[in-house]
C-alpha cells in the first residue's frame, strides 16, 4: 500500500506541475500582457515602464522559476489588474465556490439516489426509462442554456429567486440547481447499476426470503452496497464542481474562483490566472488521489496491479 | 435568434403582470457594469466605469458646457492665461469635500503635483504630463506653470484632472491611508469591492453649480457582471434599474417592453480602417496610393452605417468625431461609394487581376464581414484576422499589420489632439510616418491660438484624405436601457451623470 501511495502521490504532483506549465506557456500566447495593462492608447513610455515593472521582459522559462519559487514559498505575488496580494484576493472568493460546489453535490446526490434506486427497481420498466431520460437530458443540456431557462422561468416569469449575485442563501439556489443537474446522470448511472446488481446478489435474495418489507430490503440491504462506488466519484465530481464552474459563476455574476478566472482572462492577469489554475489543478489532483487511494483501500486489487 | 432574443421575446408577454417599480420607493438607482473596476481612484484605471465616477464623485476645475461647447466654471470660477505657459486660476470659496474638510488652493497645488509627477505613474500620464508646477498664490488661488504651449490644457482639466484633498496620497503610485478616496463631487463613495459591488451615496453638502447640479437619486449601487444575457435578466427580473453598452439587437427587443425604456444615443467612438503604409508594411500594395483610393471607394459605409450599425451613427469623411475642436469636412477628399471608380484605380495600380489583404480586427465582426464583402466585390480578396486588442496593438505598433479596423473614442475628449496626432503624428501607433503630417501635427501640439489651431488641424485632415491613409467609415452609438420611470440621459462622450438622473 505505501508503494502504491507513493507512486500515486509522485504522479499527482506532476499533474499538478504540469498543469501549471501549460497555463504559464498558454496565458502568454495571448499577446502582451503590458500593453493589455496599459490600455487603450497608452504611450510607449507606459508599457515599457510596465514590462520593467512586472519583470515580462525576462525569458518565459526564468519567469516561471522565479513564479514556482516565490509558489513554494506561498507569495502568489499581486494581482496586475486588482494591485492586491493574490492570495487575499482568491481567499475573498473561494467561500462562494466552495458553497456553490457543496450545494450543486447536495442537490446532485438528492436527486440521483431516488432516480438511480427506482430506476432498479423497475428495470426495463417505462419508470427506468423516464428516469434515464431525466438523467440524459441533464448531460445533453448545455449548463449556460438550462441556466438560462431557470432565470427564465424562476427570476423573470415568477419572480422567485434572484438571476443574478451572491448577497444571500437564495442567490445561490439557481447556479446549485443548475450545476447540480449537470453533474446528476453518471451518479444516477451508477446507482442503477450498482443496485441492479445488489438485488441480484444473495444477500438480497435472502433478506427476501426473511419476510423483510421490500422497502428495507431495498433501501437498507440493497442501496448500502451500492453506495460505495458513488463515494469515490463524489470526490472526482467535487474536484469538477469546483474547477468546472467558470461559465455557471459567469452567468449568475457570482463572485467567486470561476467568475475570478472569468475576468482575470480578459485583463491577463497572469499571477491571479496562474494562481487559480494552480489551485484548481492541485484540488483536482489531491481529489482524485483521495478517491484512489479509498478505492484502492476497498478493492485490494488495485493495489497490487 | 438568439437565446437572449428568446428570452426577451418570451419575457415580453409574463412581465405586464409586473409592475417595474424597480428602486423608486428607495430613490435608489442599481446599474450594472460588464467590467472589474481595478481601483476607484480615477487615475488609476482606464476603463470607462473609473471615468464615469471620475465625474459622479469629483469635481474638475472648470468643464465643458456641452451646449454652447465653451469652458464653464466649476471648481474654479474665473481663468486667464497670463502668459502661453502660465495659466491663474481663481477658485471657488465655501465648497466642502465628503469626509467634511474644506476645499482650498492646496488642494489643487497638491493634487496636480502629484500627478503631473511621472513617479507617480499615474495610467494616463499625457493628461498632466504638461503640467511643469503648481504655485499657491493666496487662499483661493493658483498659478499652473506648464511645460510650453499647453492647447490642451483645458480640455484636460475640464475633464480627468479631478481635485482630491491635499492629505489623500500618502505614498507613490496612488498610496493613500484612507480607505476610500474622497472628492467634492455629487456622489460620494459608501463601498468598493474589488471585482465586486460599489455603492455611491447622494453628498448632501454639494456645492451645486450652473454647470453641475446637486444629485437627485440618494444612492446608485453599481455590479460587475460580464455576461450580457444576465444583465439583460437583470432588468427583465426587476434586479436592475440601468443599463449601458448593450448590442443593437438586444437594445432593440428590449425596447419593445412595456417597463424598459432604450435609448440610443450617438458616441465619440467612429470605425475607421487604418491602412499601414510605412517602409516595413508587409503589403507593398498599400504604399500606392491608388490602391488605398479604391479601397476607400470600394465600401459602402452609408449602407453598413445604416443596415447594421443603425440609429445614432453616422458616416464620416474626415478620421474624427465632427463635435470635437478641430474636426471638419471642409476640405476634404470624399470618397463616396463607387465600386466602377474602384476597380479603375485597382488596374491602373497593376491589381486588375485583384490583390490580397490582411484585416485585423478585435470588436465588430458583423461590419468585419461587411467590409470583406465590400472589398471582394472590386477583386480584393481579404483574410479576417480577428485578434485579442492587445495582440493587434502590439502588430500595429510594429507595424506588421496591413488594414486594421479600429473603432477609436478619443478618451472622450472634446479636442482632436486626442485622437489625430495618436494615429498620425508619428506615436507609437502611426502607420503611415508622414512627415509632413507629422510636422502638421507637431505644430498644433505648439498652437494656443484656437483659430490658428483648427486651421491645422484642418490641413492634417485634409492630407489624410488626399493621401488615403485611411479609411473614415463612421461613428457608433451606444445603447442605453432604463427601468419604466427613470429619467436619465445620454451623452456622445459616454459619461453617465448619476447626478441628473431621477425617478418620475
Amino acid at each position: 500500500m505505501l508503494i502504491y501511495l507513493a507512486k500515486r502521490l509522485g504522479l499527482s504532483v506532476l499533474v499538478a506541475l504540469f498543469a501549471s506549465i501549460l497555463a504559464f506557456s498558454l496565458l502568454r500566447l495571448q499577446g502582451n500582457a503590458a500593453t493589455a495593462l496599459a490600455g487603450e492608447g497608452a504611450r510607449a513610455e507606459d508599457i515599457a515602464l510596465i514590462i520593467q515593472t512586472y519583470g515580462l521582459d525576462r525569458p518565459i522559462v526564468l519567469q516561471y522559476l522565479s513564479w514556482l519559487g516565490d509558489v513554494l514559498q506561498g507569495d502568489f505575488g499581486t494581482s496586475y489588474f486588482f494591485r492586491t496580494p493574490v492570495a487575499e484576493l482568491i481567499a475573498s472568493k473561494v467561500g462562494n465556490t466552495v458553497i456553490l460546489a457543496m450545494l450543486s453535490l447536495a442537490i446532485a446526490l438528492a436527486l440521483s439516489i431516488p432516480l438511480g434506486v427506482l430506476a432498479a427497481v423497475y428495470s426495463g420498466t417505462w419508470i427506468d426509462r423516464l428516469c434515464a431520460t431525466i438523467s440524459l437530458l441533464g448531460q445533453a443540456l448545455p449548463s449556460f442554456f438550462l441556466a438560462l431557462c431557470m432565470v427564465m422561468l424562476f427570476a423573470i416569469k415568477l419572480r422567485w429567486l434572484p438571476a443574478s449575485g451572491d448577497a444571500t442563501w437564495r442567490h445561490f439556489v439557481l447556479p446549485a440547481l443548475t450545476l447540480g443537474y449537470y453533474i446528476t446522470p453518471p451518479f444516477m448511472r451508477l446507482v442503477r447499476a450498482g443496485m441492479i446488481d445488489a438485488l441480484g446478489n444473495d444477500y438480497v435474495r435472502t433478506a427476501r426470503a426473511k419476510g423483510l418489507p421490500a422497502s428495507r430490503v431495498v433501501l437498507k440491504h440493497a442501496l448500502r452496497n451500492a453506495l460505495v462506488p458513488v463515494v469515490g466519484l463524489v470526490a472526482v465530481q467535487l474536484g469538477l464542481l469546483i474547477g468546472g464552474s467558470v461559465v455557471i459563476e459567469s452567468i449568475f455574476a457570482l463572485d467567486g474562483l470561476g467568475y475570478l478566472a472569468y475576468q482575470s482572462i480578459g485583463y491577463r492577469d497572469f499571477p491571479v490566472l496562474q494562481a487559480v489554475v494552480l489551485l484548481l489543478a492541485v484540488v483536482y489532483v489531491v481529489l482524485t488521489l483521495v478517491a484512489d487511494l479509498v478505492n484502492a483501500w476497498l478493492d485490494p486489487r488495485l493495489r497490487v496491479s | 435568434m438568439t437565446f437572449s432574443r428568446s428570452l426577451i421575446a418570451a419575457s415580453l408577454g409574463l412581465l405586464t403582470a409586473f409592475p417595474a417599480l424597480g428602486q423608486q420607493a428607495d430613490n435608489a438607482v442599481r446599474f450594472a457594469y460588464g467590467q472589474a473596476l481595478e481601483n476607484p481612484n480615477p487615475y488609476y484605471t482606464t476603463l470607462r466605469l473609473g471615468v464615469i465616477l471620475g465625474r459622479n464623485v469629483w469635481d474638475t476645475l472648470v468643464t465643458r458646457d456641452l451646449d454652447t461647447g465653451e469652458f464653464a466654471p466649476l471648481l474654479a470660477t474665473e481663468w486667464t492665461w497670463i502668459d502661453d505657459t502660465t495659466l491663474e486660476m481663481t477658485l471657488r470659496e465655501g465648497v466642502t469635500f465628503h469626509d467634511g474638510t474644506s476645499f482650498e488652493a492646496d488642494d489643487v497645488v497638491a493634487t496636480l503635483t502629484y500627478v503631473s509627477n511621472p513617479d507617480n505613474r499615474i495610467v494616463s500620464q499625457q493628461v498632466a504630463s504638461w503640467i511643469a508646477s503648481v504655485e499657491k498664490t493666496g487662499e483661493h488661488t493658483i498659478r499652473i506653470h506648464t511645460n510650453g504651449p499647453a492647447p490642451s490644457a483645458m480640455e484636460f482639466l475640464s475633464t480627468q484632472l479631478a481635485i482630491f484633498p491635499a492629505e489623500y496620497f500618502t505614498g507613490p503610485a496612488g498610496e493613500s491611508a484612507a480607505a476610500l478616496p474622497v472628492g467634492t463631487g455629487p456622489f460620494q463613495y459608501t463601498e468598493y469591492s474589488p471585482g465586486g459591488v460599489i455603492v455611491l451615496s447622494r453628498f448632501a453638502d454639494y456645492t451645486a453649480t450652473d454647470a453641475k447640479g446637486a444629485a437627485s437619486l440618494d444612492r446608485v449601487t453599481i455590479r460587475t457582471i460580464p455576461d450580457i444575457q444576465t444583465q439583460v435578466a437583470g432588468m427583465l427580473s426587476g434586479e436592475l434599474d440601468f443599463l449601458m453598452g448593450l448590442p443593437r439587437d438586444q437594445a432593440d427587443q428590449l425596447g419593445t417592453l412595456p417597463m424598459v425604456h432604450v435609448e440610443s444615443g450617438e458616441t465619440m467612438r467612429i470605425v475607421f480602417l487604418q491602412i499601414n503604409t510605412t517602409e516595413t508594411s508587409p503589403n507593398e500594395a498599400l504604399r500606392d496610393v491608388r490602391v488605398r483610393q479604391a479601397l476607400n471607394f470600394a465600401i459602402d459605409k452609408e449602407a453598413i452605417s445604416t443596415n447594421l450599425v443603425g440609429e445614432g451613427s453616422t458616416p464620416i469623411n474626415a478620421v474624427c468625431f465632427i463635435d470635437q475642436f478641430g474636426c471638419t469636412e471642409e476640405g476634404i477628399t470624399a470618397y463616396p461609394y463607387n465600386p466602377e471608380r474602384a476597380r479603375e484605380l485597382l488596374a491602373e495600380a497593376g491589381y486588375a487581376d485583384g490583390l490580397t489583404i490582411e484585416l485585423a480586427a478585435y470588436r465588430d465582426r458583423n461590419l468585419s464581414e461587411a467590409i470583406i464583402n465590400y472589398l471582394n466585390e472590386v477583386g480584393v480578396t481579404v483574410t479576417l484576422n480577428y485578434m485579442q486588442p492587445a495582440a493587434l496593438r502590439d502588430g500595429m505598433r510594429a507595424h506588421t499589420t496591413e488594414l486594421v479596423q479600429m473603432a477609436w473614442g478619443s478618451y472622450s475628449i472634446y479636442d482632436l489632439s486626442a485622437s489625430t496626432p495618436v494615429y498620425y503624428g508619428g506615436q507609437p501607433d502611426d502607420n503611415n510616418n508622414d512627415p509632413e503630417l507629422m510636422a502638421i501635427l507637431d505644430q498644433t501640439a505648439q498652437t494656443v491660438d484656437a483659430e490658428e489651431r483648427a486651421a491645422l488641424f484642418q490641413q492634417a485632415l485634409a492630407r489624410i484624405s488626399e493621401q488615403a491613409y485611411a479609411v473614415p467609415m463612421f461613428s457608433l452609438p451606444i445603447y442605453y436601457a432604463g427601468a419604466e420611470g427613470l429619467s436619465y440621459q445620454t451623452y456622445p462622450d459616454e459619461i453617465l451623470r448619476f447626478w441628473e438622473y431621477s425617478w418620475q
